[in-house]
């Protein structure tokens, strides 16, 4: 996120009315709504300016490009703030508070949902690691929220459900879920509280605060989901036009044969191959989805690419050098190892159902 | 003089809560003491689970995410 995205707000005008947040509010959907309809046309006669063939592989690739964009753009606005908004009514503070004392599996259950809702940034991850540590939550059931948490986030379900339809993205849903209790418990089972950073262990926290709820108005909540738009947005917008750019690529010229012989249904290698090449990828949800609709537009299997996305997504390298504070190595491969694992049964599973 | 602790490990947001504190106390011409958290086991010894926070004469009033901007006033002059 960029410096210009935080506004600091000082001399603020006095507040309007909160009817008149809620016209506001009414209007800018029907506005979204408006453009919404009209993003095909659109991109259409953007792409009948340019001095090329529609039909070439050049003018397949721009018509991908002009539609999804806006598209992308304009759907992950609305996702982020009824989420932004949503997320108001959770903290991790609270989190912590609902998941102290649950026992393993009904403790890995609730923590991979809550990791779904609760607000999280990967700054955070460290302060919340020990947070929960700490407050004597076991070690499995704070991996599946860490696991849940940037791996089902709005962002993906959202574009998801926008891009490729509602059934993929219950189904990630679905399966996010279960690779984030299942690898939580079996962390847990290993009992690997050992394995942690020495500082860690040592660390005895104060008593886990709960923050008292500052008092939000709905007008407090709206604006929110106004910040959760300008800084989210703000920070992903460009990921989102890389991914875009790399999926027209794809849409205009990549042979659907090849696609299918590579990543189809019947190259049962490919399934791991995609899980391996995730890991040193770096995008989030938004840059990766746009590429995922691509490929399976090419008749790429549904599990080899779901198994694609959710690598790139969750075992990211810079998380995990941002864990290595508090992990040890031998934890960190754990954690690879069970979280790849889970990753690949989704993949191969997909494939066997979907075929 | 009140002393204010931002916990956080140097994030955006934690700089931007900073510069939020400094700006209201000037305003309301209250004389602060800010001091920033940056280690984590310091930071975890409040018992926030979320950053920033903010830390006014040892008690946490504040963690994850910006503060509002008349809650950090009324937590200044309490």
């Amino acid at each position: 996120m960029s410096a210009d995205t935080i506004a600091v707000r000082s001399d603020e005008p006095k507040r309007a009315p909160a009817w008149q947040w809620l016209a506001g509010l009414g209007a800018a959907l029907v506005a979204w709504g408006l453009v919404y309809s009209q993003l095909i046309p659109a991109s259409e006669w953007l792409v009948s300016l340019l001095p090329v063939a529609r039909t070439s592989h050049l003018g397949e690739a721009l018509a991908f490009f002009f539609y999804d964009t806006p598209k992308v753009l304009l759907l992950l606005t609305l996702i982020v703030f009824a989420m932004g908004v949503v997320r108001s009514y959770f903290s991790p503070e609270k989190t912590r508070a609902l998941l102290a004392g649950k026992r393993e599996g009904l403790g890995n259950v609730m923590a991979a949902g809550l990791g779904v809702l609760t607000p999280f940034c990967s700054c955070s991850a460290v302060p919340l690691f020990i947070g929960f540590v700490s407050a004597g939550i076991p070690l499995g059931v704070t991996f599946s929220f860490l696991i849940a948490a940037p791996m089902v986030n709005e962002v993906a379900l959202g574009l998801l459900f926008g891009l490729v339809g509602w059934k993929v993205a219950i189904t990630y849903l679905g399966f996010g879920l279960g690779v984030a209790i299942v690898a939580g418990w079996v962390i847990g089972r290993l009992k690997l509280e050992g394995w942690l950073q020495d500082w860690v262990k040592d660390i005895h926290a104060g008593d886990a605060m709960v923050i008292p709820d500052e008092q939000l108005t709905f007008v407090d909540r709206i604006r929110l989901g106004i910040e959760a738009v300008k800084d989210i947005v703000g920070r992903v917008w460009i990921w989102i036009i890389a991914g875009i750019a790399a999926g027209a690529l794809i849409h205009g010229y990549v042979p659907t044969d090849l696609m299918v012989k590579i990543m189809g249904a019947d190259a049962w290698w490919s399934v791991p191959a995609a899980v391996l090449i995730g890991i040193p990828m770096y995008t989030n949800a938004a840059g990766v989805i746009p590429i995922v609709e691509a490929l399976l537009g090419k008749g790429a299997a549904l599990g080899t690419t779901l198994a694609f996305m959710m690598s790139v997504i969750a075992l990211s390298l810079p998380e995990m050098i941002i864990l290595r504070k508090v992990l040890t190595l031998r934890l960190i491969a754990v954690f690879v190892g069970v979280v790849g694992t889970g990753i690949l049964a989704v993949g191969f599973i997909f494939n066997m159902l979907f075929h | 003089m009140k002393e204010v602790k931002v916990l956080g490990p140097g994030c955006k947001r934690c700089e931007a809560t900073e510069m939020m504190v400094k700006n209201a106390a000037s305003k309301l011409g209250i004389d602060v003491k800010v001091e920033k958290v940056t280690d984590y086991a310091e930071i975890a010894k409040f018992g926030i689970a979320s950053t920033p926070g903010i830390v006014i004469d040892g008690k946490v009033v504040h963690a994850g995410g910006l503060p509002k901007e008349d809650a950090l006033e009324t937590w200044l002059q309490g």
